[in-house]
C-alpha cells in the first residue's frame, strides 16, 4: 500500500485511489500562466541568417546546463534537440544526487546551474545518505518524478532570456580554419555561430541491445543521431565506443510490497539548492527494497549464451561500478542475492523503476527471472531493460575549459567525454556553458581547482586521465573532500558564480549572510565559557568527563559525543542562537566547523603544498621531446595532453614520479 | 640545469695520488673520448663493446699527455644511465688538469656538484633513498656506516618503505570502498584485520625510529666523553686508544680546556671520544666554564667514560672519597647514562691500593695509557653498550635525519589512525589521516615529487659523484 498523499503539496490536486494508484496534476496554473506572460525576451535576431553566440547540441542533463549558463550570462544561445518532447530526459533511474554525486548537484546550484532547482520541485522523496559518517560524506539525494523534472527543466530553460529552441538532428559541423562556425542539420539546414557544445549523450551511433536483437537507438523509442563522430574523426578527433544499460520498468500494481522492506525518506527532509526558491518536501513516497535469490541466479544464466554481453556482440566497455545483474551473477558468483530497490516513477504514476536489475538479457528472460524476485511473483512489464552502445571521444582531447585542443570554439560535455551520470553531465555541460559564453565575450576562463568543487576533479581527471569505462564521480577522487562539503557548496563557488554573472545577487546575499551568521555563531563558541556546574550534568549524561573549571563552549562542543542538542542547553547558547534567529543552516555549518576544525585544517594545509606545485606552470607549446631522461611513455602522454602544470602532470598515469622530477629540473624549480 | 650535454669531472679525490679517475657522461662522452684516445693497438674507443677497458694514450694534436686506461659504459647501461666514459689516468694534478681541460674545450661541460647521481636519479638508475645513500657511502669511513650506506643504496630501506607504502595504501582504499558504496551491498575486510595491519606497521616504523638512534651514532659516531681531574691521564688515554698524538698533552693540570673530539673504529664501530676539562670544583673563571661545558658533553654523550688518576690516590683517602663523590654526583645528574669507572696509572700501583680501590668502587676499570693495560678491556665494555643486534641481523637502519623526520610523522599519523579505529571514528575522517601517513611514507622514497625536496638531496654531493 502505497503512503497517502493527503495534504502534500497545498495548491496541487490529486485523487488517490484504493488500489494506491495517486493522480495528479501538477501547481497552480494561475502562476504558470503568469510565468508565460512574463516570459523573457527570446534572442533578437533571425534565427538561420545571423550568427549565435553559442550553439548546444543535445538537451539533456548537460545540454540543458549548458544552454541555461550560455543564455544566463548574455550569449545569443540556441538549443538544438532532436525531439523537444524529450528536454532533460531522465534515461535511467529517476534520482538525483547520491554519494558523491549530491555534492555536485550542490555545486551547480551554487555557481547559479538549474540541476538543483529542478530537482527540489520535481522531489518525491529526500535522503541525506551516510549522516551517521563524517560531514564530507553526507549526500543528498532525491528520488524524482521523472515527467515533471523534464517539466520543469523545460519550463525553467523556457523562461530563460537569450535562449532560441530548435527540433532538428545535427548531423554536421562547420569548420572554417580549424575554428567551429556552426552547425548542419540533416535537413541540409545551416546555421551558424562563434561556438558549439555538443552534448549528445548516447545518441551517437546509439546501438540498443536487447538479448539477440540490436536495432539503432538513442534511447528506448528514440532514434540515434549519425553523422557527427564521422565528421569528427575526420577533422583527427580518436573515438571509442562505450556501452551502459537501464533495468526494466513495471507496474507498481503488480508488485507485493509486503514482501518488501520499506525505504522511507528522512523525517526531516533537505534540499538541494541555496536558494529560496524552492522548498524542503513535506509529504513523501516510499521505495522498496527486496532481493535475488540463488532461483532468480539460474533462470538469468539460462539466457546467457543469448546475451549480447557475453556472447561477444557487445565489444565495448561498460560502467564497473554500476553492473548489469547478468554481470553481478558472474562476478560475483559465491554471492547468493543482490538488492534490488523498488523506485517509484512519479507522484502520479503506478510505473517503477527496478533498480539493480540493469540487464540486456532477451526480454524473456529478464520477465521469467524478475517473476522470481520476492514480491515481484505478479509482475507485469512496462518496458523492458537493455543496454546501449554509443560512441565517445576520449577526454583527454580537451582542455579545462571543456573546449577541444582541435577545433576553437567546439565544446563537449556529457556522455560524449566518456562519463556515466546525471551529475556528472549537468556539470560539464554547466561548464561548457559558461567558458563557452566567456570565450565568445572575450573574458578570461573559467576553471574549477580540485580543492574548490567536485566539478574542478571530474574535469581534471577527465582531461589528464582520460578514462576507459564510464567515468562516475566518488569522495575518493577527490584528494580533499573534507573542504569539497555539501554543506559549503556556496561558500566556495557562489561568489565564483557570481564573478562570472551565473549568480545572481540574492543568491551572493543569502550566502553572505549565512557565512557571517555561522562565523558569529562560532566566534560565540570561541569566546564564551561555560560553568562546570552547568555543563557538567549534560556531559555526565553523555559520557564524557567533566570539567573543574569554566571552560569554552568550543571545547566543549569538539568532544565527540557532544552535539547541537546538549550545546542548546546552555543558558548563553541558547539566548546567543534565540536573539540572532540563526537558522539551522547557520547551527548545522557552525557545527561542522566546531566539531571537524582538526581535519578541515589539516586539508586545508595539504592542499596548501599542492597549489606550490600547481604553479608551476608549463607552457602551451613546451616541447617534451628535448626531455630525454624521461620514459617514452611520459614524454607521449605530455605532448598528448599537454598539461598546464607540473601538478597536472603529475597525475597522469604512466608519468612516474621520476619523470615529474625531470619536468621540476627543467622547469628551473 | 641542462641534462642534455656531456659533462666531466675527477671522479677521485683532487691532488696528487697513484691513480686519477675522469669520468664524462652524456651524450657525446663516448664521441669527445674517443676522438682524443689512441689505443695501443689502433683500436677505436667508439666502436668498441660496452662495459671493456682499453689500454691507450690521451693525445692532442700529436702531443702524449698520459697513458691512461679508458672504460666505455653504453647507455642504458652505466652508472647515469647516459653513455659514460671512465678516463683512469696517473694521479698527477697536471695531468688531471690537462685531460679535463681538453674535453672541456671540446664540447664538455664542468659537471656540477651531485650531477652524475642527479643523472642517475632522473634517469631512473637510483630513487631518492638510493641517491642519498650515494652521499652516505662515500663518507662513509668505518664499516657499520658503510654497511648501513649499502644496505640503503641496494634499495633495502626502499624496499621496506614501499612494501608498508603499499599495503597501508590497500588499507585505504577499502576504507574508500567502504565510503563511496555505502548504499551498495558490497563486503569490506573485517576492522580486525585493519587493526592488525596497523599494529605491524607502528612496529616497524618503531623499529625503523628506534633505529636512527643506532644509525645516526653510527653514521656520525658514537659519542664518549672522557670526564676525570685535571691531569688525570685522559689525553694520554685518548692517545693509547687512538695510537696517535692528538690532544694537548702536557704535565701542567687543566691544559685541555677546549673539548677535543677524535673518532676512532672499534669493531667496525665508529666511537667519538670527547676530551673534557673534568669537574673539579675551582675559582679560575678559565676553569669553571671548562666544567660547565663538560656537563653539557656528558649530557650529549652515549657513554661516560671517568678516570682516576693512580697516581694521585696512593695512600690517600681523602682523594679517594672526592672521587666517589664526584662519581656519586655525575650518576644523580645523569642516572639512566652508562658510566664505565677506570682507574688509570696501574702501573704506578701496589696491590693494597689496587684492593682498596676495588672494595669502595664497584665495577672499576684497571688501565694504563702508558703500558697499555686494560685498553683492550675498555674497548670490548664500550662495543657492550652500543647495541649492535640490528647490524648484526642486516636489519634496516635509519640514518637520514629527512627519512627519521617523515617515519615520526608517518608513525603518528598510524597512532590516529588507531586511536581514530578504537574510538569508532568515521572512515572519511580516518582516510585522512591515512593519506598523511601515505604522504610521509611517499617523501621518503620520492614517490612524491616536491620540488625542495629535490633541491635538498643533491647539494650534498661534491663534484663527480
Amino acid at each position: 500500500m502505497l503512503p497517502s498523499l493527503e495534504g502534500r503539496v497545498g495548491d496541487g490536486c490529486k485523487s488517490s485511489s484504493s488500489k494506491g494508484q495517486v493522480t495528479y496534476t501538477p501547481l497552480n496554473l494561475s502562476s504558470r500562466g503568469d510565468l508565460i506572460s512574463n516570459n523573457k525576451k527570446a534572442v533578437k535576431q533571425d534565427m538561420f541568417n545571423s550568427v549565435y553566440d553559442v550553439i548546444i547540441v543535445g538537451a539533456g542533463h548537460a545540454g540543458s546546463e549548458a544552454a541555461a549558463a550560455a543564455a544566463n550570462m548574455g550569449s545569443k544561445t540556441l538549443l538544438i534537440t532532436m525531439n523537444l518532447q524529450n528536454i532533460a530526459q531522465m534515461s535511467c533511474n529517476p534520482a538525483m544526487g547520491g554519494i558523491a554525486k549530491g555534492q555536485i548537484v550542490r555545486e551547480i546550484d551554487a555557481l547559479g546551474g538549474y540541476s538543483g532547482i529542478v530537482s527540489d520541485k520535481s522531489a518525491i522523496q529526500f535522503k541525506m545518505l551516510n549522516k551517521s559518517k563524517g560531514p564530507a560524506m553526507w549526500s543528498p539525494r532525491v528520488q524524482s518524478d521523472r515527467m515533471r523534472f523534464a517539466e520543469e527543466w523545460r519550463m525553467l530553460l523556457e523562461q530563460t532570456e537569450n535562449l532560441d529552441f530548435y527540433q532538428e538532428m545535427v548531423s554536421g559541423l562547420i569548420v572554417e580554419n580549424g575554428k567551429i562556425a556552426g552547425v548542419k542539420t540533416s535537413l541540409g539546414l545551416e546555421v551558424r555561430a562563434k561556438s558549439v557544445v555538443l552534448t549528445n549523450g548516447t545518441f551517437l551511433n546509439g546501438l540498443i541491445h536487447i538479448g539477440e536483437k540490436q536495432f539503432g537507438g538513442g534511447r528506448a523509442g528514440e532514434r540515434a543521431a549519425t553523422g557527427i563522430t564521422e565528421e569528427l574523426v575526420e577533422l583527427g578527433f580518436e573515438s571509442g565506443r562505450m556501452k551502459t544499460g537501464t533495468p526494466p520498468r513495471v507496474d507498481g500494481r503488480s508488485l507485493d510490497y509486503s514482501k518488501m522492506i520499506v525505504q522511507p525518506g528522512d523525517d526531516n527532509p533537505e534540499k538541494f539548492s541555496y536558494s529560496n526558491i524552492t522548498s524542503s518536501l513535506t509529504e513523501q513516497r516510499d521505495c522498496h527494497m527486496t532481493y535475488t535469490s540463488p532461483e532468480v541466479h539460474e533462470l538469468l544464466k539460462e539466457g546467457f549464451d543469448r546475451s549480447p554481453m557475453f556472447n561477444g556482440r557487445i565489444k565495448s566497455i561498460g560502467p564497473r561500478y554500476c553492473p548489469s545483474i547478468e554481470d553481478k551473477i558472474n562476478r560475483f558468483a559465491d554471492k547468493d542475492r543482490h538488492q534490488i530497490y523498488v523506485e517509484p516513477e512519479g507522484w502520479d504514476t503506478v510505473e517503477m523503476y527496478v533498480n539493480g536489475f540493469s540487464t540486456s538479457l532477451p526480454e524473456d528472460v529478464q520477465y521469467k527471472a524478475l517473476k522470481s524476485v520476492a514480491g515481484f511473483e505478479n509482475v507485469k512489464f512496462f518496458r523492458p531493460g537493455y543496454a546501449i552502445e554509443y560512441d565517445y571521444f576520449p577526454p583527454t582531447q580537451l582542455r579545462h575549459t571543456l573546449e577541444t585542443k582541435l577545433v576553437d570554439g567546439l565544446f563537449f560535455a556529457g556522455q560524449i567525454n566518456g562519463t556515466t551520470g546525471y551529475e556528472e553531465a549537468a556539470s560539464q555541460g554547466l561548464m561548457a556553458g559558461i567558458n563557452a559564453s566567456l570565450k565568445v565575450q572575450e573574458k578570461d576562463e573559467f576553471i574549477l581547482k580540485r580543492d574548490e568543487a567536485y566539478i574542478g576533479v571530474l574535469v581534471d581527471d577527465l582531461i589528464t586521465k582520460g578514462t576507459e569505462e564510464p567515468y562516475r564521480m566518488f569522495t575518493s577522487r577527490a584528494e580533499y573532500r573534507t573542504l569539497l562539503r555539501q554543506d559549503n557548496a556556496d561558500f566556495r563557488l557562489t561568489p565564483k558564480g557570481h564573478e562570472i554573472g551565473l549568480a545572481k545577487d540574492d543568491r551572493l546575499q543569502r550566502m553572505e549572510q549565512k557565512l557571517k551568521k555561522s562565523e558569529s555563531l562560532i566566534t560565540f563558541y570561541k569566546k564564551t565559557s561555560v560553568k562546570p556546574e552547568e555543563i557538567n550534568p549534560v556531559l555526565e549524561e553523555n559520557n564524557s568527563s567533566t570539567i573543574k573549571q569554566p571552560d569554552k563552549i568550543f571545547k566543549i562542543y569538539s568532544r565527540p559525543n557532544i552535539n547541537l542538542e546538549d550545546i542548546l542547553k546552555i543558558n548563553d547558547a541558547k539566548t546567543f542562537i534565540e536573539e540572532n534567529k540563526l537558522d539551522s543552516e547557520v547551527l548545522e555549518q557552525a557545527e561542522i566547523q566546531v566539531k571537524y576544525a582538526g581535519y578541515i585544517n589539516k586539508e586545508k594545509n595539504n592542499a596548501d603544498k599542492l597549489q606550490k606545485l600547481e604553479n608551476i606552470s608549463i607552457p602551451e607549446n613546451f616541447d617534451y621531446s628535448k626531455l630525454k631522461s624521461m620514459s617514452f611513455e611520459a614524454r607521449e602522454k605530455l605532448s598528448n595532453i599537454k598539461p598546464t602544470s607540473v601538478s597536472q602532470a603529475s597525475r597522469i598515469s604512466g608519468v612516474s614520479p621520476s619523470d615529474i622530477s625531470v619536468l621540476l629540473v627543467y622547469m628551473g624549480r | 640545469m641542462l641534462l642534455d650535454d656531456t659533462i666531466v669531472a675527477l671522479a677521485t679525490p683532487s691532488g696528487a695520488g697513484a691513480i686519477s679517475v675522469l669520468r664524462l657522461s652524456g651524450p657525446k662522452a663516448i664521441d669527445i673520448a674517443s676522438s682524443f684516445f689512441k689505443s695501443v693497438n689502433n683500436k677505436v674507443l667508439k666502436d668498441q663493446k660496452t662495459h671493456t677497458i682499453h689500454l691507450g694514450h690521451i693525445v692532442e694534436n700529436d702531443r702524449i699527455i698520459d697513458q691512461v686506461l679508458a672504460s666505455i659504459f653504453k647507455g642504458p647501461n652505466s652508472y647515469t644511465g647516459e653513455d659514460v666514459i671512465e678516463v683512469s689516468c696517473h694521479g698527477s694534478p697536471y695531468i688531471q688538469q690537462e685531460i679535463i681541460q681538453l674535453f672541456l674545450r671540446n664540447g664538455c661541460r664542468m659537471a656540477d656538484a651531485g650531477e652524475f647521481t642527479l643523472r642517475a636519479f632522473l634517469n631512473g638508475k637510483l630513487d631518492l633513498s638510493q641517491a642519498e645513500a650515494v652521499a652516505d657511502l662515500i663518507a662513509s669511513d668505518n664499516e657499520a656506516s658503510h654497511q648501513i650506506a649499502m644496505q640503503q643504496m641496494r634499495g633495502g630501506f626502499s624496499n621496506e618503505i614501499k612494501k608498508l607504502r603499499d599495503e597501508l595504501l590497500n588499507f585505504a582504499s577499502l576504507i574508500e570502498l567502504e565510503l563511496d558504496f555505502a548504499e551498495e551491498d558490497v563486503e569490506f575486510a573485517d576492522r580486525s584485520q585493519f587493526e592488525e595491519l596497523l599494529g605491524r606497521i607502528e612496529t616497524v616504523l618503531k623499529r625503523l625510529v628506534d633505529s636512527f638512534a643506532v644509525g645516526n651514532v653510527i653514521k656520525n659516531g658514537i659519542p664518549i666523553a672522557i670526564v676525570g681531574e685535571p691531569n688525570v691521564g685522559k689525553s694520554t688515554l685518548l692517545n693509547a686508544l687512538l695510537n696517535e698524538e692528538r690532544a694537548i698533552v702536557s704535565d701542567i693540570a687543566g691544559t685541555t680546556r677546549d673539548t677535543i673530539e677524535d673518532e676512532i673504529s672499534i669493531g667496525g664501530i665508529g666511537f667519538r671520544f670527547i676530551d673534557t676539562a673534568g669537574i673539579r670544583e675551582t675559582k679560575d673563571v678559565v676553569e669553571s666554564i671548562g666544567i660547565q661545558k663538560t656537563f653539557e658533553k656528558i649530557a650529549n654523550a652515549q657513554v661516560v667514560v671517568y678516570l682516576i688518576d693512580g697516581n694521585e690516590i696512593q695512600n690517600s683517602e681523602f682523594r679517594i672519597q672526592n672521587y666517589i663523590t664526584e662519581i656519586e654526583k655525575i650518576k644523580n645528574k645523569y642516572p639512566q647514562k652508562p658510566l664505565i669507572v677506570i682507574t688509570n696509572k696501574v702501573d704506578q700501583l701496589d696491590k693494597n691500593n689496587i684492593s682498596n680501590l676495588k672494595s669502595q668502587i664497584s665495577d672499576l676499570l684497571l688501565l694504563s695509557a702508558k703500558t697499555g693495560q686494560g685498553v683492550d678491556d675498555l674497548k670490548s665494555k664500550l662495543l657492550e653498550f652500543v647495541n649492535t643486534g640490528a647490524l648484526r641481523n642486516n636489519e634496516t637502519i635509519v640514518t637520514n635525519t629527512r627519512h627519521y623526520d617523515s617515519l615520526l610523522k608517518a608513525l603518528e599519523e598510524i597512532k590516529k589512525v588507531q586511536e581514530g579505529m578504537a574510538s569508532g571514528l568515521s572512515g572519511d575522517l580516518l582516510a585522512i589521516d591515512i593519506r598523511q601517513a601515505l604522504y610521509h611514507f611517499g617523501m621518503i622514497t620520492g614517490e612524491i615529487s616536491s620540488d625542495d625536496l629535490l633541491g635538498n638531496i643533491f647539494a650534498n654531493f661534491c663534484i663527480g659523484k
